[in-house]
């Protein structure tokens, strides 16, 4: 591009002189009170502060690199951009190369997702909704911490829906087949679970328990060599995808721009790599972004299966007994805890957790009575660094002057319900959002998040349409110029 | 706040969606440059982050320059001169 003028940032004096870093001080500053609190209650929350501050250093990355994986499919369809979509598979490169070194090194936490028709469904529906909502699950989060309350009601849909959809029972139970009800009452899961009550129950008991998930490896009977790990995890399940993905952005969405600009009529293949590194350098931010979030991801893993290793515990709920907490755990005496990067069941709970102190129970539900529990949000591990996303992009909002407070009109916060609600029910059904279905599963050889891949933008595209038609028609309404 | 979209003088025209989040200000972008022509200059009035990258992007690609860039407190003011 010709002729940009940057910012005039004009600033004086020192550093902490200006407001917006000093407020970005003080987030910080409490996050460091916070945690120094937690361990002086009991030195086994550094468990739960690992995901703070991986929490907070995702959503700092998040913040710098305006990283959405909804933008990643939507603004393809929408603006023909490949910015975003390059920046994730650069992060699903980065995060399968650590993740790969993690699992060789033993202190992998990952459990792959069951594969079945229900996570096109679930990742159509989630894809769909993302394109009204303005952002996934962590870019939600992270646009939550610029002052954006859109973002905050699109978490708070997230929240309850998922909360709903997994405990409503009476007529929803009717929306799934006799056959998984029988398969369900075959499981010979406690009474208290009532697994044939609850159309989730028997969606998850009935039918997700009857399929296998695997990785690569795990399929070729190579999980425990290291060339299954490295050649089928790593290169055949995550690296050859995204080399084959980035050469199609760059032929689809980047290469007759790049070739007009640089005036090579006929390229070399030399021409074409270098147009191949102008794509990936377009956005530096994001690009940075991507590289950063890819190698924290797979550190994560490390560091608390390091800690899980410490403590002898293969769950945090375990910790959280020896500690005096034992409210709010499942049945099994677990909490959701996956080691890594992931946003929506930590939701969930929140609203399954409010739900019940309004007098609605679901711990008679396999999602939260079997599984993950409904721990007090102040116990919730993934829920922190759910918050520490928010708190982490407040700080990077704050020091560059880009956090403002935006309220919601009527047409936004539609929007963000709808859409919201559309992210939890598809997240449920998907068994995850982009990141817990799709990120984190390709980077650990789990060929299920393609499929989720493939779901969510299927869904964006049908959204992008949908949201197209809905903005021309609107313009026309109001007779502006947009609309002739 | 409702988006709005002015012819402000010849060959000038002003985009304001403040208030708008993605991907609402890239795709009012879009449409808006489709609709000035060849030279003319579309200031541009935002203030969700996200959507300058794609902007930017999506200028790049179109070969139009962003030949101003005013930024603070969480508002952005670009001028753009379509290609």
């Amino acid at each position: 591009m010709n002729g940009v003028a940057t910012a005039g940032t004009a600033s004086g004096g020192s550093w902490l002189s200006r407001k917006g870093n000093l407020q970005a001080l003080g987030v910080f500053l409490f996050v460091v009170a916070g945690s120094v609190w937690a361990l002086a209650l009991d030195s086994r929350f550094v468990y739960m502060l690992v995901y703070v501050w991986f929490g907070l250093a995702y959503g700092m990355l998040l913040q710098y690199g305006r990283f959405c994986m909804a933008s990643a499919v939507r603004d393809l369809f929408a603006v023909k951009v490949p910015r975003m979509a390059v920046g994730m598979m650069i992060a699903v490169a980065l995060y399968a190369v650590v993740a790969a070194i993690v699992t060789l090194s033993g202190f992998s936490t990952f459990h792959p997702n069951a594969m079945g028709w229900h996570i096109i469904v679930g990742a159509a529906i989630f894809g769909f909704g993302i394109v009204f909502t303005g952002g996934c699950a962590s870019g939600s989060l992270y646009k939550a911490g610029e002052g954006n309350m859109n973002s905050m009601l699109v978490i708070l849909a997230i929240s309850f829906s998922q909360a709903i959809v997994v405990s409503a029972s009476g007529w929803w139970d009717a929306l799934v087949p006799q056959s998984w009800v029988t398969a369900a009452a075959a499981q010979d899961m406690p009474a208290e679970l009532s697994v044939t009550k609850g159309w989730f129950d028997i969606f998850t008991a009935g039918y997700i328990w009857g399929l296998k998930g695997s990785t690569t490896a795990e399929i070729f009977g190579m999980a425990e060599s290291a060339a299954g790990i490295v050649w089928l995890n790593t290169f055949l399940t995550a690296i050859l995808p995204v080399v084959i993905i980035l050469v199609a952005l760059y032929a689809f969405y980047y290469r007759k721009g790049y070739l007009r600009r640089s005036g090579k009529a006929a390229p070399t293949l030399g021409d074409e790599l270098a147009g191949m590194w102008a794509m990936f350098t377009a956005s530096k931010n994001t690009a940075l972004a991507g590289i950063g979030l890819g190698i924290l991801a797979g550190l994560h893993m490390y560091v608390t299966g390091a800690l899980r290793e410490h403590y002898g515990i293969f769950n945090f709920g375990e910790l959280l007994v020896a500690m005096g907490y034992t409210n709010g755990l499942s049945i099994q005496d677990t909490v959701f805890d996956p080691g890594y990067w992931y946003i929506t069941t930590q939701e969930a709970q929140w609203g399954g957790w409010i739900m019940q102190k309004l007098g609605i129970d679901s711990m008679d539900s396999i999602f939260f009575g079997l599984d993950n529990g409904l721990p007090n949000p102040l116990l919730n591990a993934p829920g922190f660094m759910s918050i520490g996303i928010i708190l982490g992009a407040s700080v990077m909002a704050l020091s560059r002057r880009e956090f403002k407070w935006k309220a919601p009109t009527w047409e936004s916060a539609f929007f963000a319900i709808v859409g919201g609600t559309l992210m939890g029910i598809g997240a449920r059904l998907a068994m995850g959002c982009n990141i817990g279905a799709f990120f984190a599963t390709v980077t650990n050889g789990d060929p299920s998040g393609w499929v989720f891949l493939f779901g969510m933008t299927l869904g964006a595209f049908i959204g992008v349409k949908v949201f197209t038609w809905w903005m021309d028609w609107s313009a026309a309404r109001k007779g502006g110029e947009l609309g002739l | 706040m409702a988006m709005t979209f002015n012819k402000t003088a010849d060959h000038e025209w002003e985009l304001n969606v403040c208030g708008y989040t993605c991907p609402h200000p890239q795709m009012y972008t879009k449409k808006a440059l489709q609709k000035i022509d060849s030279g003319d200059m579309l200031t541009l009035i935002f203030d969700n982050p996200s959507s300058g990258e794609s902007i930017q992007a999506m200028c790049e690609a179109e070969g139009s320059d962003l030949v101003d860039r005013q930024e603070g407190s969480g508002s952005f003011i670009w001028k753009i001169r379509k290609a």
